[in-house]
């Protein structure tokens, strides 16, 4: 015959779902410590998105401070921060945002910029995700701001929001640009 | 007027509900037959209640009452007739009364078509119906009331949005809903059972042809979007893992889990419990499905409003709703007990093996969606868990599955020898190796998730001609619960043959073309013969014609468009599809260049239709075995 505590299993795993559900829902995007912030950025040499015969790496940026924006076309939350990038990249011109289409199909992200409008300087293709790895990326998107000597200043988890943008990008960006 | 009285209505409809179920219920315990007897006319009044609400808000959309706040949301003055009709589900509020809507006519199906069952079942059964529609009628008066006013009304509404505006919203949502709604029947059926502590082969027979109606539905519905997600989105896909398809497609597997161990209880009067978990699994991710939706804690491109309120209420509903009934099962299945023994190698096992599988596939669909949501809880951030994860997960336990499909139908029940099942299943093997061999060759297929897929396509195919050869001679004897089965099972064998060759052999290229200007693809020549301004009822389109051509095959025209809607002002792409048993040609329309030219994408997708169309082959199967004779009125 059936132990009684076996069924007793499915409540206990609705429960579990039930309280993470209930916490999901009074939470909004937070900022993680990353291992890798203060550290140099992680090297790669890895082919643009649109023209696979050009390679980017970090040292092509070293003296710039410059930002890196994890994206994928099949990434649903990059859509709702799409617009938003757009807007800031067209009003920052002088900030390199280099894109980094993770774990994606060539013309699948080709197709996603051209509908949705491009805000990059340039876009790293990293087709398998190993870029990614060692940039320690959890999921899509995220954003890490480097300074001018390769060093990883700041790592952001999730879509960026005119607030985030206002209050802890830029005020680093001035800063890091006046060389602190 | 109209919408106070639809207002009205709705408080009625949540008083008749709870009539419905609170009288009864506790008459069924006590065994009071003149409570009881309240369970049926009193969900024949809240369906009627449910109904005029449902007609009210609809007339207040033909009437383009914009002093209804919902209306003023969701429609607009310029929008043609038929959309108006479909902006009622167009949002939240009214996706909710569409919701109970189906609702109210499963129950009055329920109570119309089981005079045979036991009264004190029967009455359980619409009481716990009951229940579920007061607490939906709670949540829609108090968090989501479609008929709100605007006042001062609105001079004109801010229209549909423009991605809804398709035939598809006209058909999607309802069968959708019917769908999904439809595994609150047997959610019903088996708290029932549960209560009153007495499951048997009795039970199963009643409950099947309610579940698979409602898997009918919900395969349908899925279908459906996933061909309008197609046709509309103009990029070609048909399937993103986003989390409201998710949503409904976690349902639709844990109700294939569900029919087939329903076949089991009713057959050899085994799975029992598990029969009964299941049944509650399948509706309670139909509700969790409502509430990932509804709440706005995942980001889709489904999302409508978000009101953390809302997300609260329903959160409470599911746990008192989902949290009850599995308390109930933990209290009461023992009671139930798991039914007949069965040998290790038999039908029983691979049913097990199959309904472990469809369980644990959706457990990782479950876990690949709330993964963000669980990150976040943790304080881990907000992130996204893309295709990549779900595409491989799913080929991983569909193989198994597939080769059990093939297996299970050709093993006796109880218990069978292995050298017995060798020698049914030889013809199909050696078939199936010798098919895949060749069309992997002869459509130079090679990479492994290609083999696989052609293989287990012919797996199916063959294994399901065997079990055919095993009835010869008495072909008119196969009962069509039967053929019902082989059908659905050929359905997926259509579906893994059009996700496999679609996968591994479509072509796709983009290009800048002006008119005059050609481009080649898999062989068809497709020549831009112009380009212009096209004016549309709410919307200024821009609409390029091609024409495609190929050796032997009558020229074809394409249209692709893209638009502006006018209120909205968001661009839609309008592919152009012309739609083939073998291919599709699909073009798109991108954007203008400076120097005039137009960028397109061009694609050729093969066997892209057997996709939706294996889904229409598994409703079909679905159809015949809930027709089967045993089902019908005793």
């Amino acid at each position: 015959m059936m132990k009684k505590y076996l069924l007793l299993i499915p409540l206990s795993l609705f429960l579990l779902l039930a309280a993470f559900l209930g916490r999901g829902l009074g939470l909004d995007p937070r900022e993680v410590p990353s291992p890798l912030i203060g550290k140099p950025a992680p090297a790669f040499d890895a082919p643009s998105l649109d023209d696979p015969a050009q390679h980017i790496s970090p040292a092509q940026l070293k003296g710039r401070v410059w930002i890196l924006n994890v994206y994928a076309s099949w990434c649903v939350a990059c859509q709702d921060e799409h617009p938003v990038l757009t807007e800031w990249a067209r009003l920052h011109p002088g900030t390199p945002l280099i894109g980094l289409d993770y774990k994606d199909e060539r013309p699948a992200a080709q197709t996603w910029l051209g509908r949705l409008g491009n805000p990059y300087t340039r876009s790293v293709f990293d087709a398998d995700g190993r870029i990614g790895v060692d940039w320690g990326v959890y999921g899509v998107p995220e954003t890490f701001v480097i300074d001018k000597t390769g060093v990883i200043r700041l790592k952001h988890i999730g879509p960026l929001t005119p607030e985030v943008l206002r209050t802890r990008i830029e005020p680093l960006l001035q800063r890091l640009a006046l060389g602190a | 007027m109209i919408p106070e009285l639809g207002q009205i209505a709705l408080l009625l409809a949540l008083a008749a509900a709870l009539l419905q179920s609170l009288p009864p219920l506790l008459g069924a315990l006590r065994g009071r037959p003149d409570w009881m007897a309240l369970a049926r006319p009193a969900a024949g009044l809240q369906s009627a209640a449910v109904i005029i609400a449902f007609a009210l808000l609809t007339a207040s959309f033909v009437r383009n009452d914009f002093s209804v706040l919902y209306v003023a949301q969701n429609s607009n003055s310029a929008l043609p007739l038929v959309y108006r009709i479909a902006g009622v589900w167009g949002g939240h509020e009214g996706s909710l009364l569409m919701w109970l809507l189906m609702l109210c006519l499963w129950t009055l199906a329920v109570a119309r078509f089981s005079r045979g069952l036991p009264e004190v079942f029967i009455t359980r059964v619409l009481a716990v119906m009951g229940l579920i529609s007061a607490g939906f009628l709670l949540f829609m008066l108090l968090t989501s009331n479609p008929f709100e006013r605007l006042l001062p009304a609105a001079f004109d509404g801010r229209d549909l949005n423009p991605l809804l505006q398709d035939p598809g919203m006209v058909g999607h949502p309802p069968t959708l809903y019917m769908g999904y709604v439809g595994f609150s029947v047997a959610f019903a059926f088996a708290v029932s059972a549960l209560i009153g502590g007495e499951l048997d082969a009795t039970w199963a027979r009643w409950t099947r042809p309610w579940t698979t109606a409602a898997w009918i539905f919900l395969t349908l519905g899925i279908a459906m979007g996933s061909l309008w997600a197609y046709y509309e989105l103009g990029w070609g896909g048909w399937w993103f893992w986003d989390p409201v398809e998710n949503a409904s497609f976690m349902p639709w597997l844990a109700g294939t889990a569900l029919i087939h161990s329903l076949a089991v209880t009713e057959k050899r009067n085994g799975f029992r419990a598990w029969t009964v978990l299941l049944a509650i699994l399948a509706f309670s991710l139909s509700l969790m499905g409502t509430f990932l939706v509804r709440s706005g804690v995942l980001s889709s491109v489904h999302a409508f409003a978000t009101d953390p309120r809302r997300g609260l209420f329903i959160l409470a509903f599911l746990v008192l709703v989902i949290g009850s009934s599995l308390t109930l099962f933990a209290w009461r299945a023992a009671k139930v007990g798991l039914g007949q023994r069965f040998a290790v190698v038999s039908r029983e096992s691979t049913l097990l093996a199959n309904n472990l599988l469809l369980v644990v596939t959706t457990g990782a669909v479950l876990l690949g969606t709330l993964y963000p949501l669980f990150l976040d809880a943790l304080g881990l951030g907000k992130i996204s868990v893309g295709p990549p994860y779900f595409d491989q997960i799913f080929a991983l336990l569909m193989t198994p599955l597939v080769v059990l499909m093939g297996l299970g139908p050709l093993m006796r029940w109880k218990g069978d020898t292995v050298p017995a099942l060798a020698q049914r299943l030889r013809w199909a093997a050696l078939a199936s190796v010798l098919a895949t061999a060749a069309s992997t060759v002869s459509a130079g297929l090679f990479s492994p998730w290609a083999v696989i897929g052609q293989a287990l396509a012919w797996w199916i195919l063959w294994t399901v001609g065997a079990d055919l050869a095993a009835w010869r001679g008495q072909f008119a004897r196969i009962p069509r619960a039967t053929l019902g089965m082989w059908l659905a099972h050929l359905g997926v064998a259509a579906f893994i043959a059009g996700v496999t060759v679609v996968k591994s052999a479509e072509r796709e290229t983009d290009v800048k073309m002006r008119p005059g200007d050609t481009t080649t693809l898999a062989g068809w020549q497709f020549r831009l013969d112009r380009i212009g301004p096209v004016p549309g009822p709410n919307y200024e389109a821009m609409r390029a014609e091609l024409t495609a051509t190929r050796d032997g095959h009558a020229p074809v025209h394409l249209a692709p468009e893209k638009r502006i809607y006018r209120v909205q002002t968001n661009p839609m792409t309008e592919a152009a599809i012309d739609p083939g048993l073998t291919r599709d040609l699909y073009v798109s329309l991108g954007e203008p260049l400076p120097d005039g030219a137009w960028t397109f994408r061009v694609q050729m997708k093969p066997l892209v239709d057997w996709i939706w169309g294996g889904c229409v082959l598994m409703a079909l199967g679905g159809l015949l075995a809930a027709t089967d004779r045993r089902y019908r009125r005793r």
